[in-house]
This record gives C-alpha cells, sequence and structure tokens, in this order.
C-alpha cells in the first residue's frame, strides 16, 4: 500500500495514477471531507479508483505504508510533518511533491519584511524531512505535472529525484503507467530547486499574458526566467543540469504558459488589477510563487545573485510598484551574453 | 557560559574497563590471526566479485591493474620495509597472466586460475595488513609511553634530574583529556566504539594511544602509515599498540578491497577501532572538512552485517565518537601548509613524504613538540551511531526530536534488512558530514587559533585586491598591526564567539575564560611557540606583527568555518 498525504488536486491525481499500480491510502485531514469524499468517491471533480481508500487517521498512513508521498502545499508542510514525525520509522520513504521553501524566520515575522536570508536559513522540503523526522531516504517529483490534465489522463511525465537508487525505484514502480513516464535523477536538490523557483516565472508570465503581451515576450521571458533561475540555483549549491530537463525547463514552460496553473493565474489576475488578498481569499489553493518570490529575493540579496526578475516581481507585489514599470525592467536585463551562465 | 573544565587531575587516571589485558577485544581478535587472515581474503573476494559485476569487467582486469601498478611501484618507490620476496610474487602473477591467455578457449580453467591468482594476492595482503598485538608488549609499550613522555616534559621545563624525582610533571598536565568520557567509557562494553579524530599532526596517533589507556579503555585497532614502519622504534610500539599495516602507495582495486575487508571483519568482531576520516594530516590547517568514506564505509558494512547476522559478542552495536585535538604548535605547520598551497587549484597526486627520516628524528620530533607545545586538548565528542543519530547510556539511538529508533530500520525495505551498496554509500556520505558539522562543535578553542584568525584577517582587509599568493609575499612593514586595532577586533570575535558557545555551537578552552587582554597575551605567547620566524609575536608596546604569514595564514584556517570574519 502507499500512503498519500494531501487531497488536493495534485494529491488527488497522484492517487489516481499510483492506484493503477498499487493500492493507495489518502490522507485527508479534515475528517467530515473524509466521508464526502468516501461517500461519494469523487473528488475536484474527478472519479477516484477503486482501491483508493480515504483516511483522515494519520497514524493510520505510516503503520500501513512504507512509501509515502506527503503533497500538501509548502506553508502546510512542516505541520504536516510534525505530525507524523512521532509514527514515522527509518524504514520509510518519503517522495515529496511541494515546491516551496521552509523559512526559519522569527515568530509573527513577515516573510516580506525579511530583507536577507543565508542559505542555512531555508530548508527544501527533504531537508525539512531529515530534520525533523528519522526517515533519510527522501526523495522528490517534479516535472509538467497540471493535475487537471493528468486527471483527464493525458498523456505526462515527471522526475523522481533522490541521493538513493531505491527510492527513485520505489518511485518509478509506483508512478509508473502507459499514461505516465517517470524519469529518474540523482540530483535531489537541483530538482527540488528547479520546482521551486520555476514558480516565480509563472507569476511573471501571467503578469505578461494580462497584460496581453505576445509570444515574443514570453518567449524572452522563459528563456531569461530560466537564466535566472540557474543563476540563483548555482549560488545555492546545485547543478544547473536539472534545469535542463522535465523539472526545469519542462515545468517552465507548462506553468508559463497555463491558465490551469495557480501561479500564472495568480499573476494574471495582479495584472487586471486585483490586490494580492482578493486573490488570495477566492483561490483555493494557494499560489507557491508568492512566498518563494520573498524568500528569493532575500537570498540573492545576501549572496549576491543577480535575479532582476525576481527583484521587480517584489516590487510590484509587495512595495507597490507600477506593474508596467516593473516589465519594462525585464527589457534592462543586466548581461550582454545571450547564454553566459553555463 | 559553561566553561570546559573537567580536566583530569592527577594519576592514571580512570579504572580499566576490562581490568584484564587477555579479555580486551583487541586481543582475542589478533589471537586468532589464521582466522582473521581467512576472512578478510573470503570477504574481499567476495566483495571484487560483486564490484566486478557491478563495473562490468571480470576479475582478471584487477589482476593485471594491480600487477601493472605494483610493478611500478617496486621500481619508482622502493621501501625499506618492503618484502625481498615482492619481485618474485608479482612475476609469478605476470607469468600466470600469461598462461592464461593462452586458455582463453578453456572458460572454466581460465576461470579457476584466476581465482587462484586472486586469492594468493589477497591473501598476501591480508596478512601483511596484519599485525601481532601481545599482552606482554602492551604493558611494557604502555608503562613507557607516559614515562617517556613525563620525563620529555620534566626535561623541557628545564627542571634538574633531582626536581624530575622530586616533583613529576604529568603527561596529563599538559594534556587535557576532555568531553563525554564517562559516556565513552561506558560505551565500551555496550557496543564497538569507532574513534574519528581529527588529524593535524604526526603525533595525533601516540597522544590517542595514551589517551585511551590513560582513560582505562582497552586498546583500540588502527591503521597506521607503513611508512612509520621504517623506523624501528616506531614500529615496535605501533604493533604492540594494536595498529596494523595501511599502505599508502598501494592504490590498486585489490588491495583496497582487502583494507576494506580487513576494517570490516575487525568491527564486526567488536574490536573498538580508530580511523581518520579526513585520510591523511590537514594540510592547510583548517578543522576536517574533507571526509575520505572508504573505511567509514566498512563501519557501516558492519553494522549491516551485525544486523543480518548477529555476532557472539555483545557489542554489536556500533558508535561513533569525534574526537578533535587542539594544539598551540603544530611542529609540521610548514611543510603541510607548504604542500597545500602547492596542491590548490590543481588537485595532483603527491609523493608521501617522510619526515621522519629516520629514528632519531622522529624522537627529535617528539621532544620537539612535547616540549614546545604548552597545552593540548583532546576533546571527545558526543557518541553517535552510525546514522549520527545521539545515543543514549545503553547505546539506544534517538532522532533529531529525542524519540528512541531501531536503527536496523534504516537497512530494511519490504521488512528485512537488504544489501545495498548504493544506499549505504549515501548513508556514508551523511555519516561524515555529520561528524564534519559534530568536529565544528566538539572543537576546543584556544587563544592562539584566535589571535592567528584575527590577526591575519585583518592583514587581508588591509589588501582587499590582492588574492592569497600575493598576500603571502607582502614586504615585512605591511604585515605590522597597531595593537589597539587588534584588541578591538579581538574583544568582538570573543563576544561572538561566547554567544557561539553559549548556544552549543563550540567549546573554549579554560583559558578563554578571560579579559581580551590577557587571551591576546596568553595566545601570542603560544601560537606556533617553537617555529624559527614566529606567526605572530609583540613588536613593541604598540603594535604586533608577524614574521612568518604563511604559518599565520595555517593557524587562522582552524577557525574559517565558524562565520567570524563580519566580526573582525
Amino acid at each position: 500500500m502507499v500512503g498519500i498525504l494531501g487531497a488536493g488536486s495534485f494529491g488527488t491525481a497522484l492517487a489516481n495514477i499510483i492506484a493503477q499500480n498499487k493500492p493507495v491510502l489518502l490522507f485527508v485531514r479534515n475528517p467530515e471531507k473524509a466521508a464526502t469524499i468516501e461517500k461519494d468517491r469523487v473528488h475536484k471533480g474527478y472519479k477516484l479508483e477503486e482501491n483508493i481508500t480515504i483516511t483522515s487517521d494519520l497514524r493510520r498512513v505510516p503503520a500501513e505504508c512504507e512509501l509515502l508521498f506527503p503533497v500538501v502545499p509548502s506553508a502546510s508542510f512542516p505541520r504536516l510533518i510534525k505530525d507524523i514525525a512521532p509514527f514515522l520509522r527509518p524504514s520509510h520513504i518519503l517522495i515529496h511533491g511541494t515546491k516551496g521553501l521552509s523559512v526559519d524566520i522569527a515568530e509573527g515575522r513577515e516573510m516580506r519584511s525579511v530583507d536577507r536570508l543565508n542559505r542555512e536559513d531555508i530548508q527544501t522540503m527533504s531537508e525539512l524531512i531529515v530534520q525533523e523526522t528519522a526517515v533519510l531516504r527522501v526523495g522528490c517529483m517534479a516535472g509538467p505535472n497540471l493535475a487537471i490534465e493528468i486527471l483527464k489522463e493525458q498523456p505526462a511525465a515527471t522526475v523522481v529525484a533522490s541521493r538513493f537508487e531505491q527510492v527513485i525505484k520505489a518511485g518509478m514502480e509506483a508512478l509508473r503507467s502507459s499514461r505516465f513516464k517517470v524519469y529518474g535523477s540523482h540530483d535531489l536538490l537541483g530538482i527540488e530547486l528547479a520546482g521551486v523557483l520555476k514558480n516565480i516565472m509563472a507569476i511573471a508570465s501571467g503578469m505578461l499574458h494580462g497584460l496581453d503581451y505576445g509570444d515574443n515576450t514570453k518567449a524572452l521571458l522563459v528563456s531569461k526566467g530560466l537564466e535566472e533561475m540557474i543563476t540563483v540555483a548555482k549560488g545555492l549549491g546545485a547543478d544547473p543540469k536539472a534545469f535542463l530537463g522535465l523539472a526545469g525547463i519542462g515545468d517552465l514552460v507548462a506553468t508559463c504558459y497555463s491558465p490551469l496553473s495557480r501561479n500564472f493565474t495568480f499573476g494574471y489576475r495582479l495584472a487586471k488589477g486585483e490586490s494580492i488578498e482578493t486573490i488570495k481569499s477566492s483561490m483555493e489553493e494557494v499560489a507557491e510563487g508568492l512566498n518563494t518570490v520573498a524568500i528569493v529575493r532575500a537570498l540573492s540579496a545576501r549572496y549576491r545573485i543577480p535575479a532582476p526578475i525576481t527583484q521587480a516581481l517584489f516590487r510590484i507585489m509587495f512595495d507597490g510598484m507600477d506593474i508596467e514599470k516593473g516589465m519594462n525592467l525585464l527589457m534592462e536585463y543586466p548581461y550582454k551574453e545571450d547564454v553566459g551562465f553555463l | 557560559m559553561e566553561p570546559v573544565n573537567h580536566y583530569i587531575q592527577e594519576g592514571i587516571l580512570y579504572k580499566p574497563v576490562i581490568p584484564n589485558i587477555q579479555d580486551w577485544p583487541i586481543n582475542l581478535f589478533f589471537r586468532n590471526k589464521k582466522r582473521i587472515v581467512k576472512d578478510v581474503t573470503s570477504e574481499a573476494i567476495a566483495q571484487l566479485h560483486s564490484q566486478a559485476q557491478q563495473e562490468g569487467i571480470v576479475i582478471q582486469d584487477y589482476i593485471a591493474r594491480t600487477m601493472y601498478l605494483e610493478r611500478i611501484r617496486m621500481t619508482e618507490d622502493p621501501w625499506k620495509v618492503d618484502p625481498k620476496d615482492e619481485p618474485k610474487f608479482w612475476g609469478s602473477i605476470k607469468q600466470g597472466l600469461v598462461k592464461n591467455e593462452q586458455l582463453e578457449g578453456d572458460v572454466e580453467a581460465f576461470t579457476k586460475t584466476n581465482e587462484k591468482m586472486l586469492e594468493r594476492i589477497v591473501n598476501r595482503y591480508a596478512s601483511e595488513i596484519s599485525s601481532n598485538f601481545k599482552p606482554s608488549s602492551y604493558h611494557f609499550a604502555k608503562r613507557f609511553l607516559p614515562f617517556m613522555f613525563s620525563t620529555l616534559l620534566n626535561a623541557s621545563a628545564g627542571k634538574t634530574f633531582m626536581s624530575i624525582i622530586n616533583h613529576r610533571l604529568q603527561l596529563q598536565e599538559k594534556v587535557h583529556l576532555l568531553g563525554e568520557i564517562e559516556a565513552m567509557r561506558n560505551l565500551a562494553s555496550k557496543g564497538t566504539i569507532i574513534l574519528v579524530p581529527t588529524h593535524t599532526s604526526n603525533m595525533d596517533s601516540i597522544l590517542i594511544a595514551w589517551g585511551i589507556h590513560a582513560l582505562g579503555l582497552p586498546a583500540f585497532i588502527y591503521g597506521a602509515g607503513l611508512n612509520l614502519y621504517n623506523h624501528k622504534i616506531v614500529s615496535y610500539f605501533l604493533t604492540r599498540l594494536g595498529a596494523y599495516k595501511l599502505d599508502r602507495r598501494k592504490r590498486n582495486p585489490i588491495y583496497r578491497a582487502t583494507l576494506d575487508a580487513y576494517s570490516t571483519v575487525a568491527i564486526q568482531e567488536g574490536v573498538h577501532g580508530l580511523f581518520y576520516p579526513g585520510g591523511t594530516r590537514s594540510r592547510s590547517g583548517v578543522l576536517e572538512d574533507r571526509i575520505k568514506l572508504g573505511l567509514l564505509q566498512t563501519a557501516i558494512e558492519a553494522q549491516r552485517r551485525n544486523f543480518m547476522y548477529p555476532p557472539s559478542h555483545k557489542r554489536g552495536k556500533i558508535f561513533i565518537i569525534p574526537l578533535v585535538i587542539s594544539y598551540h604548535f603544530v611542529l609540521e605547520a610548514a611543510s603541510l601548509i607548504k604542500q597545500h598551497l602547492k596542491r590548490t587549484g590543481q588537485e595532483q597526486y603527491y609523493i608521501i613524504n617522510d619526515e621522519f627520516g629516520n629514528t632519531r628524528k622522529f624522537l627529535e620530533f617528539v621532544w620537539n613538540t612535547f616540549s614546545a607545545s604548552s597545552e593540548i586538548a583532546l576533546s571527545f565528542g558526543r557518541a553517535m551511531d552510525i546514522f549520527g543519530n545521539f545515543v543514549g547510556e545503553d547505546g539506544q539511538s534517538f532522532d533529531s526530536q529525542g524519540r528512541e529508533i531501531d536503527i536496523a530500520d534504516y537497512f530494511k525495505s519490504g521488512g528485512v534488512i537488504t544489501d545495498d551498496k548504493q544506499r549505504d554509500k549515501e548513508y556514508t556520505r551523511l555519516l561524515g558530514e555529520k561528524i564534519v558539522e559534530r568536529y565544528r562543535i566538539e572543537n576546543i578553542v584556544f587563544s592562539s587559533h584566535l589571535v592567528a584568525f584575527v590577526a591575519f584577517e585583518l592583514i587581508t582587509r588591509k589588501f582587499p585586491d590582492l588574492d592569497l599568493y600575493s598576500l603571502l609575499r607582502i614586504q615585512e612593514e605591511e604585515k605590522i598591526l597597531p595593537l589597539e586595532e587588534f584588541e578591538l577586533s579581538m574583544e568582538r570575535v570573543v563576544a561572538q564567539l561566547f554567544k557561539l558557545a553559549d548556544a552549543g555551537k563550540v567549546k573554549l578552552a579554560n583559558h578563554m575564560i578571560n579579559d581580551v587582554n590577557t587571551i591576546i597575551e596568553h595566545g601570542v605567547k603560544n601560537l606556533g611557540l617553537y617555529h624559527a620566524k614566529r606567526p605572530l609575536t609583540f613588536k613593541d608596546e604598540h603594535h604586533v606583527v608577524s614574521e612568518n604569514i604563511t604559518l599565520l595564514y595555517y593557524y587562522h584556517n582552524r577557525l574559517i568555518d565558524y562565520n567570524l570574519g563580519p566580526f573582525v
């Protein structure tokens, strides 16, 4: 049995994929919601496969499953891990699908007010798992995996990354299907950062879309955005190679061009004049990129990593800078050389 | 602020954990030498087979490569200790290989001859690595060592013969054994201890051997560079103190596998051991930051096997104990840092420099270190399991949140323990990281390290445009610092160090619990005391000066991992 922690749209899609290979135990935190899903056998508008069991008893998941997929938003990730930690044993394998970073800042302080961050102040989700639990065998999955398309059973692919061959293999065995191809990578940090950083570009792309810019401009963003992602990742000690694969360019293109992406939608609505608060309160699931922009801005300031797109987004979102003006910054990208980052 | 202060008072020192030397694990191990060599041989052969399969090559490739490398070694780098029959042995292997070529059609015969040759080589290596531990000579060695040391100490303290008799300055007055000592003694009977020290000086092994004895622990087994066996006296002690031979010239796959097998078997047999995870002495002076994973992996391998095939003794669980040794003065500093500077930028094979030369030189070396060092500290760290979890009184493991865990689970998949080399390699890497992290925490900062750090940083600041190499060539007068400026920086850095110490991120020597001026005086006085040109000294009442900036750089490097730069 494979455990899935979190029944958002991605968790649900994942459950349906895995259910084709193995029985699935899907954890839904809210017991009433769990009961409804169990009754209807439909969630997020899609039918659940038969061998998916729903539970709101967190204890049950690690007791019955060796392989677990935590797929909750990064904001609730630390709490989930803390709650489940007492029941995890060193034999468990965790593969997460969360594209965010965890930050160690003083309680009550907002991320947007933090100007500088050290590498030690942030954690990827896998680092968080290792720190908080007895589990060492961790991995992540990332790639162009828009949940709705997966639920429609359209062909797609993903990367499972871990330093442990065994984790990659376990992930592949659980996920692989005729409609879902799984690739492996040993570069856990690179794949995690690719998934995290692309959300920044997805917001920017949504903005461009909202401002009615065309494909030339968007392509400019995608290529320079990739450059910025790689520069930041290298500054944080990652290998750029991962960014040329599914989790990098693949996921970047999908989210930068798709209105299905939450981050894209967030940027789009921002460009259309809505406030952050309005968008946040009306969106069912969070746009990870919002927080990521603030984190990466503070990291790049600390390590003097050039990240003009992130800086511009930050000023638009948190400093009240005019969007058009911010977008012009994109034209003032500091490098003359086209590909100077590899 | 909790100062490090359980200095050991007089006397040697702790009651032996195992009173009868005949019962020591290391003694039982060497008493069964024949069986051990046999076990090591079959273990190494199995290892080589699975390795060959992974790499997609045949055993003969290993044999040919090894023979080739060995023949080069014999002509290019011969040593006095090398056995006389070496050329003959490798000649016969060569012949065997040539003959075997003609058998290619007959697969069975071909494989059989290869297996035979492999066994001969491994067996030869295994016998060479293994040495003899004899209780009787250990008794002598352990008595002789402290005697030798304290004689040196007393002589160097300028005392007359009579005053030596009347007032014996003890080794433990100069060498402080600190840290989690009771815990280590307790764990010695609950599991197998692997001590992982930082490696600064050739003195390390001797000090550790004495320290282990002084703490009442049975002798530990450890690999000593074969070059040390070139000297009769050194060789005599090494063997008797539990060393096995480790030949760094032999960089061939078969030797490597045999060495690993030897270590794995020794740990499985429950013999407490010692290895330097950094491999060789720190060339740059930094607190170990690069860990060689080879031997460390044998600890993980042994632990996995102990879970799979529980041993007959009760020390099946393996404990990793980091040990950080601090000196004011490292006799080899000049040659170490020179090698480091030569190598940086371009990691190259280098010839192992035999600094001891001959026995007399060795004794001089020991003499100089002891007469020169005003203080040495051995900081024994908190015990961990092989996954870096801290262990409790009974050796049980706790995860980072303090929950008790069964570490056998780390080796399990689908409920059973599996053999997965890639997984275990990854565990080894994680353990290496953990050890480095613990070194920083267990490190005891000396006044001398601190003055070196601050002085070098201040000089660097004066020349922001110079790279390291140019900086090391600046003029004499440019290496002078106004004392006032130096004091101000020291004050800030000391304050920060205390903060780190309060947060449990580093330890401070007792002499650091002082006002800044006293620390400066103590530090400058002790830093690299016996170098011909002092790394740092008072020029006049208002200035300090570095007479040898390369050495200052070396001592400074010890503290570079604490992010103290911004406070200078």
